[in-house]
């Protein structure tokens, strides 16, 4: 990692972001005709790749629960959401994002310790953050608000659900990448695999702020 | 809760005798063909090499493969449609209702998903790296899943024949039809699981070739020297990106309504049924392009190969491609003009339909363009593209009627949409399948197939085609509705009487097919391309033997032009000796195969029949078994295998020799032409 940070300094393209292979190194970014990118690059983009796909997943998530909205077959509207527990939720996964950052840098400093502290309180507060959401979940079906009870809750439910659903697909996936950290260190294709991860771990946040707007906050003001 | 949920005795088809003896005799054929293959102790070999490679080539012909044999199975349920209507006039025929429906349902799930699909990406898998250049795609191991998981699908799908029933709703699961409530069975459940399956392979897919294309090409291959079949593969694959999610969302939603009494689309607590049919053609026309446009790049390569000159208008080509892709997403109402979207919408769709016959009309007219001039040669393949360039003119062109919502209000549902779909479908799609198929078949396999079978098998289909479908656009004008199991009215009776026909032509086009090859691979030793290059071709998967090393390249080309490989044959001739001297060969690294793909899927139709059964403890072993295989995979830590340097030499020396000879020949030709001209 010190190679690019030294290049950071003297103020190159260490990753070649812009056009065509930057001169006198021999790293390509797969723009142009420089010839193929190195396997680093080559990961992350497919993981972009990827993570846009399941931008579009949530998209439809989202259309239905903007077109469903008024469908409450008697029953409640958005007026129901606990914004207390939405604002710690929203805590608990921009602290774990931060935390999730924080693991990135003992990664790049090659610190085992503190890649498996840094990533042991991400999964706590993406646990917590799981935690409050069922919670909320279960005082809506106590309350009879299930979401078999109305289009909009079925909605509601589903878009939610689907990105507590990642979440948890995303702590298991932290769980095999800190035993696979402890069982072979800080192997190149660990690394990407990392990296993935990572960016898996922050779009979920981006994927969050999307639903605490058009859910909660929009919601609230939706009669 | 039972141990197997709903799965009883009653599943199977013990009192219908045509599903029974006809799964029974699939079965049969399939434990024949194991035994066969055991006893002959093929098992081992397919095992290393086919089963569980992640060799771009392989998983390319193993994709052809599945779409062929689906393509025999869908095709037996257009024979049992045609025949159902030429003798249901005022009779019921010999399919019940119930089995008529799920046989139209059938197959259109199979001729897109399982045919036209593996058709498309099998062709991609096979060339696209060639003709960029390099030794494999970005993710080869993710390959190998995408295709056992598409192939997991197709076995759900056909597994239905047997144990329970396919879904009876049409290829696409309209609600509320679709929903519990009107369908109890477990039809719409083997649908949905076994495109959920699929669909995340294709998915796959996308992810994987949007990033070979865009990240890893030769040295000096820029966007605009990109051959034109990877430029419709980016575009077609960039809409599996975008497009794949949404199927996979709108089935997730029309399932969670099944199965946990969710509202999305139902007729009661507020479901919203106009939300499935706005979300499943948000993912259904961009899906006709996924299909067609890697067809427009095998056609671009095919006509400009066999016409001798580079395509004309190679930019415009990209521009007309990739504003293809934009567009597809902005028509996907035409789909449902009659279901009261209003005036103004309809118009807004009806117009930006028309406009994407603009850019396809650019395409027709840079393949005539190029044609124009050039030296023509009527081989197997030019005959597939020719064809499909009158044919699909009409198919656009109804298309494009069908565009005006006026017409469409009286056409939608009739036997003439269904015509137009056919229309673009066979002979835009699988017309440039077999383009591509007779045109790659040498560099899959290292020998030419049979031109003369070639030819008169592509004359029976489109004569076939024309035959089966062109009546269709005359009943569908005289009122006759899509899905009639009978009818009583007798002016549609002699033209249905004349489609059936046509399956029958198109059936000996098959025929003869299959005849191709057995026959081609019984005088293999005499069609062998032993430079690798038996057509004159232009691009860079012409540059390697036939069929190429595991590696590709000995030496990654450096393209400086358009056209790398004919740029290079020009230079050869010019300077009397191959253009690259050899190069100091070095050890190459190559993903070592991997049965992740075979073991993820094994366990993806496990899960899926007990998601369709409601076994769940299965569903759980399932779910495990497949994260096991993940953590498996992740754990491996010799992952690549070294290809000795002196294997690499003996490889390429051998093409290279063969090329030289090749060459010389060549120029002797040239010679003796110039001399014995006056």
């Amino acid at each position: 990692m010190s190679a690019p940070s030294s290049a950071l300094r003297t103020g190159r393209d260490p990753y070649h972001l812009g056009h065509g292979p930057a001169t006198g190194v021999p790293e390509y970014t797969g723009h142009g005709g420089g010839g193929p990118a190195p396997k680093r690059i080559v990961v992350g983009y497919g993981f972009w790749i990827f993570i846009l796909s399941d931008v579009v997943l949530f998209s439809c998530f989202f259309a239905a629960y903007t077109v469903l909205i008024h469908a409450r077959n008697g029953g409640p509207g958005p007026g129901i959401f606990d914004l207390r527990n939405t604002a710690e939720e929203t805590a608990c996964l921009l602290l774990s994002s931060f935390c999730c950052g924080l693991a990135s840098l003992a990664v790049g400093r090659r610190s085992l310790l503190w890649t498996e502290v840094a990533l042991a309180v991400t999964g706590a507060f993406g646990l917590t953050f799981i935690v409050l959401e069922a919670h909320e979940f279960a005082g809506l079906v106590t309350r009879g608000y299930g979401p078999t009870h109305s289009a909009f809750l079925t909605a509601f439910f589903s878009l939610v659900g689907c990105h507590g659903a990642h979440v948890t697909a995303g702590l298991l996936w932290l769980g095999t990448m800190m035993a696979q950290f402890a069982a072979k260190g800080f192997k190149e294709n660990i690394r990407h695999r990392y990296l993935c991860f990572s960016l898996f771990w922050h779009a979920l946040d981006i994927i969050w702020i999307g639903i605490f707007t058009v859910v909660y906050l929009i919601g609230r003001t939706t009669p | 809760m039972t141990l197997l949920g709903k799965l009883t005795w009653q599943a199977f088809p013990l009192r219908e005798p045509l599903p029974l003896f006809s799964g029974l005799g699939v079965f049969l054929i399939l434990i024949a063909i194991v035994l066969w293959t055991w006893r002959k102790g093929h098992i081992p070999y397919l095992w290393r090499e086919w089963i569980t490679s992640v060799d771009h080539k392989r998983i390319g012909i193993m994709y052809f493969m599945l779409g062929s044999v689906m393509l025999l199975r869908g095709f037996i349920d257009a024979i049992m449609m045609r025949s159902q209507q030429a003798v249901a006039y005022r009779s019921p025929g010999f399919l019940p209702p119930s089995h008529f429906d799920q046989v139209f349902s059938a197959h259109g799930t199979i001729m897109i998903f399982f045919v036209a699909m593996p058709f498309m990406i099998g062709l991609m898998n096979l060339i696209v790296p060639l003709q960029l250049g390099v030794r494999d795609v970005a993710f080869p191991t993710l390959n190998s899943v995408s295709f056992w998981l598409t192939a997991a699908g197709a076995l759900l799908v056909n597994l239905s024949l047997v144990v329970g029933q396919f879904d009876r709703t049409g290829w696409l699961p309209y609600p509320p039809l679709s929903e519990l409530r009107y369908s109890p069975g477990v039809g719409v459940d083997y649908y949905c699981w076994a495109i959920q399956i699929s669909g995340i392979g294709t998915l796959m897919t996308g992810v994987n070739f949007v990033t070979t294309i865009l990240k890893l090409r030769a040295p000096g291959m820029h966007y605009t020297r990109m051959p034109m079949f990877c430029w419709t593969a980016l575009a077609a694959n960039l809409l599996i990106v975008a497009a794949f999610p949404v199927l996979t969302a709108t089935l997730g939603m029309l399932l969670l309504d099944r199965y946990a009494g969710f509202h999305f689309f139902t007729d009661s607590a507020g479901g919203n049924s106009m939300l499935f049919m706005n979300l499943i053609w948000a993912w259904g026309h961009p899906e006709v392009y996924i299909l067609i446009l890697p067809a427009f790049g095998i056609f671009s390569e095919v006509v400009s190969t066999f016409s001798g000159k580079p395509l004309f208008g190679y930019r415009s080509m990209i521009y007309a491609t990739m504003a293809i892709c934009i567009i597809s997403f902005m028509v996907w109402l035409h789909h449902f003009f009659t279901m009261g979207a209003g005036a103004t919408v309809n118009s807004i769709f009806g117009i930006a339909s028309m406009i994407i016959a603009i850019p396809t009309g650019v395409k027709i007219f840079n393949w005539l363009f190029t044609m124009y001039g050039g030296t023509v040669r009527l081989t197997t393949p030019m005959l597939w593209a020719i064809g499909f360039m009158v044919s699909f003119a009409i198919g656009g062109m109804t298309g494009v009627l069908l565009a005006v919502p006026p017409a469409d209000f009286q056409l939608h549902n009739s036997l003439f949409l269904v015509a137009h779909f056919h229309n673009v479908i066979i002979a835009g799609v699988v017309f440039g399948a077999f383009a591509g198929y007779t045109y790659w078949f040498p560099k899959a396999f290292g020998f030419v197939l049979d031109e003369r079978l070639g030819k008169l098998a592509f004359w029976l289909w489109l004569v076939g085609f024309w035959v089966a479908w062109g009546p269709g656009y005359v009943v569908g004008l005289e009122g006759m509705t899509r899905r009639l199991q009978s009818y009583d009215v007798a002016e549609w009776r002699p033209w249905l009487l004349v489609m059936a026909a046509g399956v029958a032509i198109i059936l000996l086009g098959i025929l003869t097919q299959i005849a191709q090859i057995v026959v081609s691979v019984r005088t293999r030793e005499r069609r062998r391309d032993l430079t690798g290059d038996p057509w004159d071709g232009r691009n860079l998967e012409w540059a390697t033997s036939s069929p190429p090393p595991p590696f590709n390249f000995a030496a990654l080309p450096n393209v400086a032009d358009q056209e790398p490989y004919w740029d290079m044959k020009t230079r050869a001739r010019e300077i009397g000796q191959l253009v690259r001297p050899e190069p100091q060969y070095e050890a190459i690294l190559m993903p070592r195969n991997t049965p992740t793909g075979f073991v993820t899927a094994f366990f993806a139709v496990v899960t899926g029949f007990a998601l369709i059964w409601h076994i769940w403890w299965l569903v759980i072993l399932g779910l495990v078994g497949s994260y096991a295989t993940f953590v498996v995979f992740a754990w491996r830590d010799h992952d690549e295998e070294l290809i000795p340097a002196a294997e690499v030499a003996r490889l390429d020396r051998a093409n290279r020799a063969a090329r030289t000879t090749r060459l010389q020949e060549r120029m002797a030709e040239r010679q003796s032409e110039r001399e014995s001209r006056p």
